[in-house]
C-alpha cells in the first residue's frame, strides 16, 4: 500500500513537472551565434546559409514541414490538389499583415512568384513547370501545371519560396531597393538594428497572425568570427543557441556535456546534407568503373563519423538521404572492404598516377577528413596529395572541373527530384556551378529514370522509380557517398521548443520560449 | 620644411596610384570571384544566377576598363560601391575604423611607453636581476604568436577567472549611455588591446635597451658626467633622448599599420574593426572593398612614414642640416 501512494505521488510529482515544463511563458531575449556573417537579409535575394538563418525569422512561406516532411501550415491555413495532381490550391491565413502594417494577400504572392524567377535560381528549377499562378480572391491562390510534379507540395518553405510584399518592390529595381537593408516579411519577428560585424538584432512583430507567438521579445545574432571564441561566448553564458555548424565539431562533446546544456541533431531532415566525393568521370582513373567503385570500397566511413565527427551523421549508402523522400535502405552496397577495392583497382588498369583531392574549405574538421580519406586511399594503393584553396578557390575549381577527386556536401530539400537528380543527370552537366552534375556522369537510363520520377502522380510509381534509377546510380559509383551528415544544435536547456520543424532554426523562433 | 612637405607629400600620391593599380591586378590573381563566390554561398545557382552577378559587380567589362573606372572614382576621392554589402564602401570603412583605431591606438600608446620605459629601466640595471627579468619577459613576448596569447588570456581572464569580457566591443543589448557606455568599452578594450600591445612592448623594450647601452658608451656621456649632472638627468636627457631614434623608426612602422594590422586580435576577440572587414573582403573576392581598405591602409602607411621623418626632425635636429 505504502509503494502505491509513494508510486502514485511519483506520478502526479512527474505529472506537474511535464504541466509547469510544457506551459510556454512569454518573454525573453534569445541570444544565439550566426556565422558567417550574412551579406545581407533579403532572403528573396540572397540564398545563403546565414541568410536564411536570420531571415527566416522575418519572412514565411506558404507551408512549414514536420521532421517527417508533412507539410504544415504558414501562410497558408489549408490546402487541396487536384486529382490529375496539376492544379494546387492555397486558402492564405486572413489576418497576416507586413512588418509596415499593410496586409498580406493573393496579390503578393502572385508577385513573389514572379520576383522569385527572376533572382532565386532554385525557385526557377521549381517553378518550372507552373504555367499559371491565379487569385481568384484576395486569400486563395491557384497554381496550375503543366504536367504533374510529385514534390510540388514541397517547395513552399520559407528559403524556397520566401513571401515578398508586392508594395514595397513592385516597379523598382529589386537589386538596389533600399528596402533590402530593413527587410519587411510577415514573420514573427521584425528586423530592428544591424551593427555590421557585431550583432543583428530582432524584435517580436506584436502583429504575428498566429495568436500569442511569438513568445520571446528579441533575438540578438552575435557576429562572432573565430571558431573557439564562439565556443567560449556559449561557455561563459554570452549566448545561450548555438546552431549547426557554429563551432567545430571536436568542441561539441565538450559542449554539450557542459550543465545545462542541449544538444539535438534534429532540424536538418528537409536540407538532408548529404557529403560525398566527386570523382572526376571525364578524365584520368576516376573514369574508370571499377576504379571509382574501388575509391567507395576503400573508405571507412565508420571512422569518419566516429572520429572526425565524433559519433555524429549516418553512412551515406546511395545518392538519397535517409531523411528524404523514397530513401530505400535495402539498396546500399559498398562497405569498407579494402581487398574487394585492392581488386577492382587492379581490374581497372591504375598505374599509380597522383590524383588532385581537394577538401572543402570549411574549417578544421574536413581538413581532417581529407587526411583521413587520402590515408584509406593510400591503404590500397591510390595516391593523391591534397590541393589547399580557400572557398573561392574551391568554387573556381570544382565548376571549372579542375579536380581528380573533390569532397562536397549538398541539400537535398526533401526530395530526390529537388536536391538529388541535378548531380546525375546529364542536362545538369555546365561549367560555372559548383552544385550541378560536377563530375560530368551520364547515362541516359538514369536521365530517363529521374524525369519519369518527377512527373509519375502516384507515390508508389515514384518508389519504384527511383528505386531503378538509384540501384543503376549506385553500381556506376559516378561519386563515392560518404556521410549523411549532422549539424547539432546546441542550446542552453532553458531555450524550449526551439527547433520544432524540419527546418529547424532556419525555420525561425516563431514556437520558442526560455525557461524561467 | 614646406619644400620638403610638399615634395613628400607629391611623391606620396604617386605611390598610392601605384599601389592601386599593382593591387588591382593582384587581387585578380587569386582564383575564383566574387560572383562565384556568392553562388557558392547559395548552395544553389544556374548560369544566369552567375552571369547577373558577375554584371552587378561589374565583372563583365573588359579588365582595362574595370581598371579605368575604378582610377577615375579613386581619383574622385569615392572608393566606389561594396555589391556584396549593398552599401557605399567609404562608408562600410567609415564605420569600422573607429573601433580599429581605439584598439591599435591604446596597443600602441600601451606597447610605446611600457615598452620605453621598461627599457630604459632595464638599460639602467644592465646585467642586474631587474635586466634579466625585464630581457626574459621582453623575449617571451617577442616569440609567443599572438593568437595564442589571447586565446589564453580568454581562457584564463574571461572564462575562469571572469573578470573580463572574452569578446566584443561592447555589451550587446546592455543599454549603457555617456559615461558607463565608456566604461563598458573599455572593459572590452583591456584583453584585445593588451595581447596587441605585448608584441610591440617588446620590440621596444629591446631597442631601447641596446641603444641605450650603446649611447651610454659614448664620450658626451662622460663629458656630461664630468660635469657634475646627475645619474637620472644623464640618462634622461642624454642617453634616451639619442637613443630614440631607431625607437621613432620602429614606431612609425608600427603607427603604418593602426589601420589594417590587427586581423588576429579583431577576430578572435570578435572586435568589429577593419582588420576584419579586409580578410572578410579577401575571402569574398569582395573586390571593391579590398582595394578601398588597400587604399586606406597604405594612405596611412605613407602619411606615417612622413610623421616619422617629420619627428626624426625633431628629436635630431643633425638631420634637417644634412638634406
Amino acid at each position: 500500500m505504502v509503494r502505491l501512494i509513494v508510486s502514485g505521488a511519483v506520478v502526479l510529482l512527474a505529472l506537474a513537472g511535464a504541466a509547469v515544463a510544457q506551459a510556454p511563458k512569454p518573454g525573453g531575449v534569445a541570444n544565439a551565434v550566426i556565422q558567417p556573417e550574412p551579406p545581407g537579409l533579403m532572403l528573396g535575394l540572397l540564398q545563403n546559409g546565414p541568410t536564411q538563418m536570420v531571415a527566416g525569422n522575418i519572412y514565411e512561406g506558404l507551408l512549414r514541414y514536420s521532421e517527417t516532411l508533412e507539410p504544415k501550415p504558414g501562410l497558408a491555413e489549408s490546402w487541396t490538389v487536384g486529382p490529375d495532381g496539376k492544379t494546387y490550391t492555397f486558402s492564405l491565413v486572413k489576418n497576416a499583415t507586413w512588418h509596415d502594417g499593410k496586409p498580406f494577400t493573393a496579390a503578393d504572392v502572385l508577385f513573389s512568384v514572379e520576383f522569385l524567377k527572376q533572382t532565386h535560381p532554385r525557385a526557377r528549377g521549381n517553378m518550372a513547370k507552373v504555367t499559371s499562378v491565379a487569385a481568384p480572391d484576395p486569400h486563395t491562390v491557384v497554381f496550375t501545371l503543366s504536367e504533374p510534379f510529385g514534390p510540388f507540395l514541397g517547395v513552399f518553405e520559407v528559403g524556397s519560396l520566401p513571401m515578398i510584399p508586392k508594395h514595397v518592390y513592385e516597379g523598382t529595381d529589386y537589386k538596389t531597393n533600399p528596402a533590402n537593408n530593413t527587410p519587411i516579411g510577415t514573420g514573427p519577428f521584425m528586423f530592428k538594428e544591424w551593427k555590421k560585424g557585431s550583432f543583428i538584432r530582432l524584435v517580436k512583430n506584436p502583429n504575428y497572425h498566429v495568436a500569442g507567438r511569438p513568445y520571446l521579445d528579441e533575438i540578438y545574432w552575435h557576429v562572432i568570427p573565430d571558431a573557439a571564441s564562439r565556443a567560449v561566448a556559449f561557455e561563459t553564458g554570452k549566448v545561450d543557441i548555438l546552431p549547426g555548424g557554429s563551432v567545430e565539431n571536436f568542441d561539441v562533446p565538450r559542449l554539450s556535456q557542459m550543465k545545462g546544456a542541449c544538444v539535438t541533431g534534429k532540424g536538418w531532415e528537409f536540407f538532408g546534407p548529404h557529403s560525398w566525393l566527386w570523382l572526376n568521370n571525364r578524365q584520368g582513373p576516376t573514369a574508370n568503373k571499377a576504379f571509382r567503385q574501388a575509391v567507395s570500397y576503400a573508405i571507412d566511413r565508420d571512422f569518419a563519423r566516429d572520429v572526425i565527427w565524433n559519433g555524429l551523421g549516418k553512412p551515406a549508402i546511395g545518392p538519397v538521404s535517409s531523411s528524404t523522400r523514397f530513401f530505400n535502405a535495402k539498396l546500399g552496397q559498398y562497405s569498407y572492404d579494402p581487398a574487394k577495392a585492392k581488386a577492382l583497382l587492379k581490374q581497372s588498369g591504375y598505374k599509380g598516377e597522383t590524383l588532385r583531392l581537394l577538401p572543402v574549405p570549411y574549417g578544421e574538421t574536413w581538413q581532417r577528413w581529407a587526411e583521413a580519406v587520402k590515408q584509406n586511399l593510400e591503404d590500397v594503393g591510390i595516391k593523391t596529395e591534397i590541393v589547399a584553396t580557400d572557398v573561392a578557390g574551391w568554387n573556381q575549381k570544382t565548376s571549372e572541373w579542375d579536380y581528380d577527386i573533390a569532397f562536397t556536401y549538398l541539400y537535398q530539400y526533401g526530395d530526390p527530384a529537388l536536391g538529388v537528380a541535378r548531380n546525375y543527370i546529364s542536362s545538369q552537366i555546365a561549367k560555372g556551378s559548383p552544385f550541378n552534375n560536377v563530375e560530368g556522369y551520364s547515362n541516359p537510363a538514369v536521365d530517363k529514370g529521374f524525369a519519369e520520377a518527377a512527373v509519375a502522380v502516384s507515390p508508389a510509381e515514384r518508389q519504384a522509380l527511383y528505386d531503378g534509377v538509384v540501384k543503376t546510380v549506385i553500381e556506376d559509383a559516378p561519386v563515392a557517398w560518404l556521410l549523411e551528415l549532422q549539424f547539432p544544435t546546441i542550446t542552453r536547456c532553458k531555450v524550449k521548443d526551439l527547433v520544432t520543424t524540419g527546418i529547424g532554426v532556419n525555420d525561425g523562433f516563431r514556437d520558442a520560449w526560455i525557461e524561467r | 620644411m614646406a619644400l620638403f612637405l610638399a615634395r613628400r607629400l607629391g611623391k606620396g600620391i604617386l605611390v598610392l596610384l601605384a599601389i592601386v593599380v599593382l593591387n588591382f591586378f593582384l587581387i585578380r590573381l587569386a582564383p575564383g570571384d566574387p560572383a562565384l563566390v556568392m553562388a557558392g554561398e547559395a548552395g544553389a545557382g544556374d548560369e544566369l544566377y552567375v552571369a547577373q552577378l558577375r554584371e552587378k559587380f561589374g565583372l563583365d567589362q573588359p579588365l582595362p576598363l574595370q581598371l579605368g573606372l575604378y582610377l577615375r572614382s579613386i581619383l574622385s576621392l569615392d572608393l566606389g560601391y561594396s555589391v556584396r554589402q549593398q552599401m557605399p564602401v567609404g562608408r562600410l570603412i567609415l564605420d569600422r575604423l573607429p573601433a580599429t583605431l581605439l584598439l591599435t591606438g591604446t596597443a600602441f600608446l600601451i606597447s610605446l611607453t611600457l615598452g620605453v620605459a621598461l627599457g630604459a629601466l632595464a638599460a639602467r640595471r644592465a646585467g642586474r636581476l631587474a635586466d634579466t627579468a625585464i630581457t626574459a619577459l621582453a623575449l617571451l613576448f617577442y616569440a609567443t604568436p599572438l593568437f595564442w596569447v589571447s586565446l589564453m588570456a580568454i581562457i584564463v581572464f574571461s572564462v575562469r577567472l571572469d573578470w573580463l569580457p572574452a569578446f566584443g566591443f561592447e555589451t550587446v543589448g546592455g543599454g549603457y549611455t555617456g559615461l558607463a557606455r565608456a566604461a563598458d568599452i573599455a572593459r572590452h578594450l583591456v584583453l584585445p588591446s593588451l595581447t596587441l600591445g605585448l608584441f610591440f612592448m617588446a620590440v621596444y623594450v629591446r631597442m631601447t635597451r641596446a641603444s641605450m647601452l650603446e649611447v651610454a658608451g659614448l664620450d658626451f656621456v662622460k663629458t656630461a658626467r664630468a660635469k657634475g649632472l646627475r645619474e637620472g638627468t644623464v640618462q634622461r636627457r642624454h642617453v634616451l633622448r639619442n637613443a630614440l631614434l631607431p625607437v621613432v623608426t620602429l614606431a612609425g612602422l608600427q603607427a603604418g599599420t593602426l589601420v589594417g594590422g590587427a586581423i588576429l586580435t579583431e577576430t578572435v576577440f570578435a572586435w568589429p574593426g577593419i582588420g576584419r572587414l579586409m580578410y572578410e573582403a579577401l575571402l569574398q573576392r569582395d573586390y571593391n572593398l579590398l582595394l578601398g581598405v588597400f587604399v586606406v591602409s597604405s594612405a596611412m602607411v605613407l602619411l606615417f612614414n612622413l610623421v616619422t621623418d617629420v619627428i626624426y626632425r625633431v628629436v635630431d635636429p643633425r638631420i634637417e642640416a644634412a638634406s
